[in-house]
């Protein structure tokens, strides 16, 4: 029966091809708005790690207080060197790293190509594992170069295959600064979206992958400098001992917590190192700690721009506003077939089938309004760049799971629309009709 | 075949209760070729749509082929209008989108027959009625004797017990009336039962028996009824 629904859906919806070109259309502006600003606020508010954000863990610790009047209660979002050190020597996690951007000149090898600016960061062996980053060749580099400052660096495939032509480079050096490096391994392409781990420089979002990472305690002996914000709540002592001595707070410290007595031990933990803290005269303020997960974290910084959020409501408001409009055209063109209704009731349709039928035809005018949103939303979300930020905007794109939900929004809202002008023809006395005739 | 007892049919607004049948009784025996008449606005088309199961009662008792239909769900009753009953309407209703073949078809669509059997039934109908050249003509094609021949072919493909006919040749003229009432006639003379309303009274005497209804009673009529078994034996009415 479904095909012959199909098929009478088809004949009716060319018998009146301008009424049904508006409903497409109607359901198509609908779906292809709601969906091209679906696409930038799924780019933005996904899980990027899902598999373990419940297991990462954000530390926190207030080394400011309510000096130089802040009047904000929250710890400052990222750590000084001081602390995150502590945290790191403690070693109460599974897994602990500490990390901060850096910019490098990299030296090609061949005299002929011109050194050339690359971001990266410095960080602990336990990144890797923690973060998932996915390698290509090689691994990251043995806890023990940690300990030993050693000259390792990890690379991304692009950086690799403009040094090496994309070949096994692990065990080769590369020269950064004028410092040689030796490769323990080439990251796949990896860029987490939000960038979680560092949203304290990127505000969540940077379209540029990380290109190395080089061991945390290699880059303080280089002394360094971070390539992204420090701030500090007075001034610090001079030279580069004084600055990490300091209370300027530039370190994203993470931990990795697989268990809820975990969670609550660290919690422990933090809190004593706090209270140790004002014992020792440092703080002059009861401890004040967080520990705040990857999905908490997120929140908690509004990673997902607000005028994502809005423009997705606005965008699903306006699909509502079209789909009440296609109630009114459905219904006006379902009750204009009521005498049709009427013979098929008398010779043996129950209000099920009428139901079937004029749902079917209801699916139809979605799928094809699915069909025009494609088309819309492929083009919304090549114009997404004059709304949005240029690096929020490049994370949006369509691929076959957006292709298919166009697809099905537009028909299961349509199908919902079709719901109540359907519900009227099934509802239509066909004896009325009849003698009406 | 179809056996209405005391029926009534009470339409209700706030204000006013109108009865379209009182106390309303008839028996059609199987076979039977009967014309219910009456004037405009007498009942008549109300007690065809409650014997085609089109609308419900308001009191007493309706058995169709011997089974009471008062307590019957919307499927039951679209079943049964689907397997046991057909219709022929004065407008001749059949679906414009659609061509001869695809309207002869619709009641067997409900029914859930197979795509062979669907077509053997149509074409037989078809060829019945004449008209099995234009199974792809559309309504707007046909004149209206061919449309009613071919409503009248989409009531008898699905073999229906009893056949409800509204004023059968109400929209057509004298030799195309003839022509529709011939071959109803035939389909009575091979066995169907056929219930016929109808306010002519030329049309009403080429039935076996006649019902009179004014004001939605049954009232008696003068007049001896005029068998149809006459036209058979070649002595027209």
């Amino acid at each position: 029966m479904l095909a012959y629904y199909s098929r009478l859906a088809l004949r009716s919806l060319r018998r009146n091809p301008m009424l049904t070109a508006l409903m497409v259309l109607t359901i198509g502006f609908g779906v292809a708005a709601s969906m091209t600003t679906y696409a930038v606020f799924r780019a933005v508010s996904g899980n990027p790690i899902p598999d373990k954000s419940a297991q990462l863990f954000k530390p926190q610790i207030d080394n400011w207080g309510h000096d130089n009047g802040r009047s904000s209660d929250e710890p400052p979002d990222a750590m000084d060197y001081t602390d995150a050190m502590a945290l790191m020597r403690a070693h109460k996690a599974e897994k602990q790293t500490v990390l901060y951007p850096v910019g490098l000149s990299v030296i090609p090898a061949n005299p002929q190509s011109r050194p050339f600016l690359a971001n990266g960061y410095a960080t602990y062996t336990s990144f890797f594992p923690m973060f998932e980053v996915p390698f290509k060749y090689g691994g990251a580099w043995p806890a023990s170069d940690d300990t030993q400052h050693a000259p390792v660096v990890v690379i991304s495939a692009k950086l690799n295959q403009r040094l090496f032509g994309g070949a096994n480079s692990v065990g080769r050096s590369m020269n950064i600064e004028g410092n040689s490096y030796r490769i323990a391994g080439v990251v796949r392409s990896w860029n987490p979206q939000p960038r979680f781990f560092d949203v304290n420089n990127t505000q969540g979002f940077k379209s540029e992958s990380p290109e190395f990472w080089i061991p945390f305690t290699r880059a303080v002996d280089l002394k360094i400098q971070t390539w992204g914000n420090n701030n500090c709540n007075a001034g610090s002592p001079p030279g580069w001992v004084g600055w990490l001595h300091s209370e300027c707070v530039w370190l994203s410290t993470w931990v990795e917590l697989p268990t809820a007595k975990a969670v609550a031990r660290y919690r422990q933990y933090l809190e004593a190192y706090a209270a140790q803290q004002q014992q020792a005269g440092r703080f002059h303020w009861a401890p004040n700690v967080r520990l705040r997960n990857v999905t908490q974290w997120l929140d908690y910084k509004h990673v997902v721009p607000q005028e994502s959020q809005v423009s997705l409501l606005v965008a699903l408001g306006f699909l509502v506003v079209c789909l009440v409009n296609t109630v009114g055209l459905l219904l006006a063109k379902f009750m204009r077939r009521a005498p049709e209704i009427g013979v098929r009731r008398a010779l043996g349709a129950s209000r099920y089938e009428v139901y079937r039928q004029f749902l079917a035809e209801a699916a139809m005018v979605g799928v094809a309004g699915g069909v025009v949103g494609l088309g819309l939303t492929a083009l919304g979300v090549l114009g997404i760049g004059m709304v949005f930020d240029p690096d929020i905007a490049r994370l949006a794109h369509v691929d076959v799971s957006l292709m298919l939900l166009t697809v099905l929004v537009a028909v299961l809202s349509t199908v919902i629309a079709a719901f109540y002008p359907t519900w009227r023809a099934a509802h239509v006395q066909p004896a009325w009709q009849l003698k009406s005739n | 075949m179809l056996k209405m007892t005391h029926l009534s049919k009470v339409y209700r607004t706030e204000v006013v209760e109108t009865y379209a049948l009182r106390d309303f009784s008839i028996d059609v025996k199987e076979g039977e070729f009967v014309a219910v008449t009456g004037p405009s606005g007498s009942g008549k088309t109300t007690f065809l749509t409650i014997a085609g199961l089109l609308e419900t009662f308001t009191g007493g008792e309706y058995l169709l082929d011997g089974a009471d239909v008062s307590g019957l769900n919307d499927n039951a009753r679209s079943k049964i209008r689907n397997e046991k009953i057909g219709f022929i309407f004065q407008a001749f209703n059949l679906i414009p989108d659609l061509n001869v073949f695809d309207n002869v078809e619709v009641p067997l669509r409900y029914r859930g027959m197979k795509s062979a059997e669907r077509k053997r039934r149509i074409m037989d109908a078809l060829e019945r009625v004449g008209l099995a050249s234009r199974i792809k003509h559309y309504p707007a094609e046909l004149s209206g004797g061919q449309q009613q021949r071919v409503a009248i072919a989409r009531a008898l493909a699905g073999s229906p017990r009893l056949l409800l006919a509204d004023e059968p040749t109400g929209n057509l003229d004298t030799q195309m009336a003839r022509g529709v009432l011939e071959l109803l006639e035939d389909i009575h003379r091979e066995g169907a039962t056929i219930v016929m309303v109808t306010h002519d009274p030329e049309l009403a005497a080429r039935a076996q028996r006649n019902v009179h209804i004014i004001d939605g009673q049954e009232v008696d009529i003068a007049e001896e009824p005029r068998f149809h078994a006459d036209h058979a034996t070649g002595s027209h009415a």
